[in-house]
């Protein structure tokens, strides 16, 4: 089926997400939506999708206008969507999933669970999916997960099938196989639109490429343009992400980490035996694919789990069982990966957020209660400082750009006496410039002769920060290499290939 | 430049304007209203002498009107002198005992509207009024009856078994809380069923009770040396307990808004996950929150309990725990706010005797209030009958939005 | 496939066997070894009766004597082995069936209701009986509730339905003389109650909880309104609806103990003995019920497929009114012959630890719901009987019993994810 969009746009407030955007997907083709964080990417799937209401524009499928109210129109016409985030119910099973919403059913509304198992198996079968109707989904692997979303696509007839990042929680040979999917049902006449912000993804599987920045089209490719060329237009300008960093002064061994092993639920291995240093006035990159135990890493340095064994020292203080509490106060810096599910408190003033890890004690709490004065001294000090832009610091955080929270939770942190800089995706989520500033502030961090710990699933980012790094692959540290390491042997090692 | 001037002055009144229109107080004073206005519609077709009019309505409209403003009149003169000032009264002295009675009446409201408030902040619901009522009731009754101790001491002692017996109420619940996860909510109905019967028992056993008088569960008087003195003379029956309560509000005041701890409880209410991140321990501020909480229903047990000559039995709590809920909600949970939302349902407790002698069933007032809280905590609703402006800053608890569908970003 | 049983593997990201849950298997073994100790070591000897039937029944069955630390010998021995057979369950890593604590909860309530009756006799009819009364408005303020919860609604205010349900049906049926006419005035002021509490919590977002208790607080307020300003006055011509009569099913009605309980009630029950198949029935083997429950794990997923959610969740919780003001009907035409003020007196709040003490199931919330009937019945009987405990401190077994079982079984996923989560759309 031939999609086409013409002149979507779809404002939230004063935020413009998508700007007369055009776009056409031939059938059978693959067609690559690219564009970094934030560009409008998934607005204007969810726009397609019936998920939200186009201010402007027109969707056309086989040339023919159609307006979606909602996605059981869009699904009606044809069109299905993996979305990034599985809408799946985990304690249903693969067939109640697939079957949901048209549920077939025998008299009186009963369901009929034999035709929707066969629905299951058949559809599997076609794409060679081997799916047990009856599992439970949430006893499943993530990359089967995204099978059971395909083959609820799939059920419903769907000919333009919409991937949202669909890779994001994939491992490299679960990638692998979904572009092989990909591929096959390309083959069948199935148009497929792409969404992704990896370059090398678009390249391997694309048969169109549309850029988009700012939530407007800036440009088609073919999928022999070059990464640079492609990169280029997603950022706007040259991808030039290294800082300039002088060479680290190297320090005494600071932060030692030593046989860390952490159990998850059901007995899973998600830190298996880590062992690692960062040394006064280096920073160290843990880099690695989404989901291979960084987000733990993290999470057991800065106290927030507890049942780990091995050991965690900093300066020759043992931090492995303290509280979160202790740690921060024995000058651990914590930028933590999602800043508004863990860094802030949306609600909170700009002032309030800059005490919201020191609430205990001096320099704001007193027994008289909290000493406003200091802390707005602290927060116009790190507004000016780090170029926040705010109403004031009297303006709730929420209301801030993501860029500027960032700024917050950074200016936060550095504000402490650091004996070590802890950073999860420091800048996931963050428009270019903000991405500079934030990696010039880490550097300076560095230089003070502070040891930095620098978590990111970004490969351009861990090279631009790393005098070292050390790559993750299913709860194991299964290589440190120097920052130099060719981009092609850090993919490598990503992927688990340790020879 | 002076256009300019005057441009960004106009848009500043506009907005001024708008804050006032999609603001608190103005709102506010629109749901009172329309709480009002439903509550006459109760008063009037309740009335008898309105419903015989009614029967010959379109021959003699005028009969209806004249039985139905007799009707609201009524009940309106009942709840000021009940309230306010009788003004059937032989004396200035006796005039103002309705307006004592009204402040005596808000005390326990005011005290318990904090205690709900509190957990509402740190994003709980104490349902447990009761139960920590009775216990902080049943408590410092065993205190007051059964230790004697001279006056001063005796009060004090008698208050602070009080506040043990609700703190340790308040405590279960946040304790099960925290280390099972318990739905709080749930946990403490329970806990006011189970307050009920073991507060009940004990006003039949020698504990509580002066086994000579029979099986009806029923407590000891309490010592002279253990009740709280009355303040204004021996006219009007307003206690030094009182004065606790609006003390009560200046402490909570300095709790959440000034000190370290209100910020933390706060924190953990608004985002649990960001708390944790910065090192507070959420569990034990959820313990915390229940217990303090528990403090100030625990005062509100003791208005009822130790703020009285006689004795009582197990309903000493008069619903006041579920009260201060509806008190906490039409305060916005604000030190200010839940002092006058108590002071208004306060009003209405003190009516109910002057509401039942005018033949206006006081329950009317009950209706009022629940009606009011209603429309309080819906703004839409309220913006959509009065048809005000949408608020541009969306900072309403109920209507704080999380983007669902943008998605996060990832690699 | 066999569970490996021992030891971490060492591979990367190896796979441990998952851990045992021990927490059931504990609580079943605490106690029957409780019941050993209270109904053996404390046990009394005096023999006891349990009656069947009365003497002028058809069949008529002779009492059973016995003795009470015998009875408790034996309950507490087979207590022990469920017990026992529950570890076996969890060393395999399994759940443990609900039927074996089942058993242990019979066997002790059957062992406390024999030391209570010592030296006298146990009239099992009229215990079970008055059960089954007790029970039925707090049955179908439950069903009321698990509709709501799995549909992602917290339905706190089914105490103003049972409540609303009461006061419609009482007078209704006064006026009307037509119970059938008054059984849907009851439904149709639960649904619309329900609609209130929907309304207010899908359209203007307001928090769940607090709804339903101002709800609570305006419907206690406007029927105590009525009840003093009219019914008070005129009970004859507004309140003095009598019951529904006793529908005694021919044949079944006379066999000894089962007969008057299941087959010798009154209309309410009979729906009350319908419904809590038939909702289990609609909530997992059909496409509404199916759809229910993906609205209360996930309403977005739900969304995605087509299915609209907030209109859904608002007729489905109002349709479960429905089932909540029949519940307040069983309590005036079904059970008292008139309204009282308050009558509902926290039914409403029991029906909702029975939503949770029964897992979010209709048969299982309808048992949890037996259980405090049984308990309020116990208390009753007990009295009577001259129990050595006081009835004060029985009566609150049953929430002790909630608060025990919902603090073991919180830590465990069970409830539907998306409950009491407004659903906010762009």
């Amino acid at each position: 089926m031939k999609l086409e969009l013409r002149g979507i746009t779809k404002r939230f407030g004063s935020l413009v997400a998508n700007d007369g955007i055009d776009l056409v997907v031939e059938s059978g083709q693959i067609h690559a939506l690219l564009g970094e964080n934030g560009a409008g990417k998934s607005t204007l799937m969810n726009v397609l999708f019936g998920l939200y209401q186009p201010d402007e524009g027109e969707i056309l499928l086989d040339d023919v206008p159609r307006r979606f109210r909602g996605p059981g129109e869009a699904m009606a016409a044809g069109i299905g969507m993996v979305h990034q985030h599985f809408m799946l119910i985990p304690v249903f099973t693969v067939a109640e999933n697939v079957m949901l919403g048209h549920e077939p059913t025998r008299a009186g509304g009963v369901l009929d669970l034999p035709a929707a198992r066969r629905l299951v198996r058949e559809i599997s079968e076609r794409f060679g999916f081997d799916l047990d109707p009856d599992a439970r989904v949430e006893d499943l692997p993530v990359g089967v997960q995204q099978r059971v979303e395909i083959v609820k696509a799939l059920s419903r007839d769907a000919r333009v099938l919409v991937l949202d990042e669909p890779t994001a929680v994939l491992t490299p040979q679960e990638t692998d196989e979904l572009m092989e999917t990909m591929r096959r049902l390309a083959g069948s006449g199935t148009s497929i639109v792409f969404i992704t912000h990896k370059l090398r993804e678009v390249k391997a599987v694309a048969d169109t490429i549309t850029v988009i920045r700012l939530g407007r089209v800036v440009g088609e490719a073919p999928p022999t343009a070059s990464t640079a060329e492609l990169a280029t237009m997603m950022v706007g300008r040259d991808v030039e992400l290294t800082v300039h960093k002088d060479p680290p002064r190297l320090g005494a061994e600071a932060f030692v980490v030593d046989g860390l092993t952490l159990f998850g639920a059901g007995g899973v291995r998600l830190l298996d035996d880590l062992s690692f240093s960062v040394r006064g006035g280096e920073v160290l990159a843990v880099a690695g694919v989404q989901g291979n135990g960084q987000t733990e890493l993290a999470e057991v340095i800065v106290g927030l789990r507890s049942k780990a064994s091995g050991s965690i020292r900093l300066d020759g203080e043992e931090l492995l069982g303290r509280s979160v509490r202790h740690v921060l106060a024995a000058g651990v810096g914590f930028v933590p990966e999602d800043r508004k599910a863990d860094g802030l408190v949306a609600e909170f003033s700009l002032a309030e957020n800059i005490m919201l890890d020191r609430s205990y004690g001096p320099p704001f709490a007193h027994w008289y209660g909290i000493d406003f004065r200091a802390r707005d001294a602290v927060a116009e000090r790190a507004v000016e400082d780090f170029d926040i832009r705010t109403q004031g610091i009297g303006a709730p955080v929420g209301r801030l750009s993501g860029g500027n929270q960032q700024k917050v939770v950074i200016a936060r942190e550095l504000e402490r006496d650091l004996k070590l800089l802890l950073a999860s995706q420091p800048t996931r989520g963050v428009d270019v410039g903000s991405i500079e500033f934030i990696h010039e502030r880490i550097v300076e961090v560095r230089d003070s002769g502070v040891p930095v710990l620098i978590i990111s699933t970004e490969l351009d980012e861990v090279m631009a920060l790393a005098d070292r790094i050390a790559v993750m692959y299913r709860g194991a540290i299964i290589d440190i290499v120097p920052a130099d390491t060719p981009r092609e042997r850090l993919g490598q090692l990503m992927a688990g290939v340790v020879a | 430049m002076v256009d300019l001037e005057d441009e960004r002055r106009r848009v500043d009144w506009r907005e001024v304007m708008h804050r006032i229109a999609a603001g608190g107080p103005l709102r506010t004073i629109l749901a009172m209203a329309l709480a009002l206005v439903i509550g006459i519609l109760f008063i009037v077709f309740a009335n008898a002498d309105v419903q015989r009019t009614l029967g010959y309505f379109f021959a003699q409209p005028g009969d209806f009107f004249a039985a139905a403003g007799k009707a609201i009149a009524d009940a309106g003169t009942a709840l000021f002198n009940g309230s306010i000032y009788n003004t059937k009264a032989k004396d200035p002295v006796a005039g103002f005992r309705p307006l004592t009675e009204t402040l005596r009446f808000s005390g326990p409201l005011i005290a318990a509207g904090l205690g709900v408030a509190l957990t509402f902040r740190a994003g709980l619901f104490n349902i447990g009024g009761q139960g920590q009522m009775l216990m902080a009731a049943a408590w410092s009754s065993f205190a007051a009856s059964q230790i004697h101790l001279p006056y001063g001491i005796h009060l004090i002692v008698a208050m602070l078994f009080g506040f043990a017996g609700a703190a340790l109420w308040g405590w279960i619940a946040g304790f099960l809380k925290a280390k099972t996860g318990a739905h709080e909510v749930i946990v403490t109905i329970m806990l006011n069923y189970i307050a009920l019967s073991i507060v009940t028992y004990l006003m039949r056993t020698p504990i509580l009770h002066d086994m000579s008088k029979g099986n009806n569960p029923q407590t000891l008087p309490p010592d002279a040396t253990a009740v709280f003195p009355k303040i204004l003379g021996d006219d009007y029956q307003l206690r030094l307990s009182f004065i606790l309560c609006i003390l009560a509000v200046v402490v909570y005041w300095w709790l959440m808004r000034r000190s370290a701890l209100g910020f933390r409880l706060r924190m953990v209410g608004l985002n649990p996950d960001a708390a944790r991140a910065a090192g507070i321990n959420v569990e034990r501020t959820w313990i915390i929150a229940m217990v303090v909480s528990a403090l100030f229903l625990g005062l509100a047990g003791l208005n009822q309990a130790i703020a009285r000559d006689g004795n009582f039995n197990q309903h000493v709590d008069e619903g006041i725990g579920f009260d201060g809920i509806t008190v906490a909600l039409l305060g916005n949970s604000s030190p200010i706010g839940v002092m006058f939302a108590g002071m208004l349902f306060g009003a209405f407790k003190a009516a109910s005797p002057a509401m039942q002698s005018a033949d206006v069933s006081p329950d009317i007032l009950g209706i009022l209030q629940a009606l009011i809280v209603l429309f309080i905590a819906t703004p839409p609703l309220i913006r959509a009958i009065f048809r005000l402006p949408e608020p541009r800053e969306i900072t309403d608890v109920g209507t704080r939005r999380k983007p669902q569908l943008e998605q996060g970003s990832a690699s | 496939m066999t569970a490996p049983a021992t030891a971490p593997s060492s591979s990367l990201g190896g796979q441990l066997a998952a851990p045992r849950s021990w927490r059931v298997p504990i609580v079943l073994a605490v106690v029957a070894v409780l019941s050993l100790i209270w109904f053996v070591v404390f046990g009394k000897d005096d023999p006891t009766r349990f009656t069947w039937s009365d003497p002028g029944d058809v069949l008529y069955l002779d009492p059973t004597p016995a003795n009470p630390r015998v009875l408790g010998i034996v309950l507490g021995v087979l207590s022990l082995a469920a017990a026992a057979a529950s570890f076996r369950w969890a060393w395999r890593r399994r759940p443990v069936p609900v039927w074996l604590s089942l058993i242990v909860g019979i066997a002790f309530l059957v062992s406390l209701v024999a030391w209570v009756g010592a030296g006298g006799q146990i009239t099992v009819e009229s215990l079970l009986t008055s059960t089954v009364s007790l029970s039925t408005a707090i049955v179908l303020g439950a069903l009321a509730g698990v509709i709501g919860e799995r549909v992602g609604v917290v339905n706190i205010a089914i105490e103003a339905q049972l409540l609303g349900g009461a006061f419609t049906a009482a007078v209704v049926a006064t006026t009307t003389h037509s119970y059938e006419l008054a059984l849907v005035a009851a439904m149709i002021t639960g649904a619309a109650i329900s609609a209130v509490l929907a309304w207010f919590a899908i359209t203007f977002l307001v928090d769940q909880v607090v709804v339903g208790v101002v709800l609570i607080a305006l419907v206690t307020a406007i029927t105590n309104f009525f009840y003093q300003q009219v019914l008070a006055d005129n009970s004859a011509q507004f309140n003095d609806p009598g019951t529904l009569p006793r529908l005694a099913i021919p044949g079944l009605a006379d066999i000894p103990v089962i007969g008057p309980v299941l087959f010798d009630q009154r209309l309410t029950v009979y729906l009350m003995f319908l419904l809590v198949p038939f909702v289990w029935f609609m909530l997992y083997k059909t496409r509404w019920g199916l759809r229910v429950r993906a609205l209360g794990e996930h309403p977005l997923a739900a969304d995605t497929v087509g299915i609209k959610v907030n209109r859904s969740r608002f007729w489905t919780v109002t349709l479960a009114g429905l089932i909540a003001g029949l519940g307040g009907a069983s309590l005036t035409i079904g059970y008292a012959g008139a309204f009282v003020q308050e009558m509902s007196a926290g039914k409403g709040f029991i029906a909702l630890a029975a939503v949770i003490l029964g897992r979010w199931n209709p048969w299982y919330a309808a048992l949890a719901a037996l259980l405090f009937g049984f308990a309020t019945s116990f208390r009753i009987w007990a009295g009577g009987a001259g129990a050595a405990i006081p009835s004060d401190l029985i009566a609150m077994t049953p929430y002790l019993v909630t608060i025990i079982a919902v603090a073991l079984v919180a830590g465990r996923v069970v409830a539907p994810k998306a409950s009491g989560k407004p659903y906010i759309k762009s």
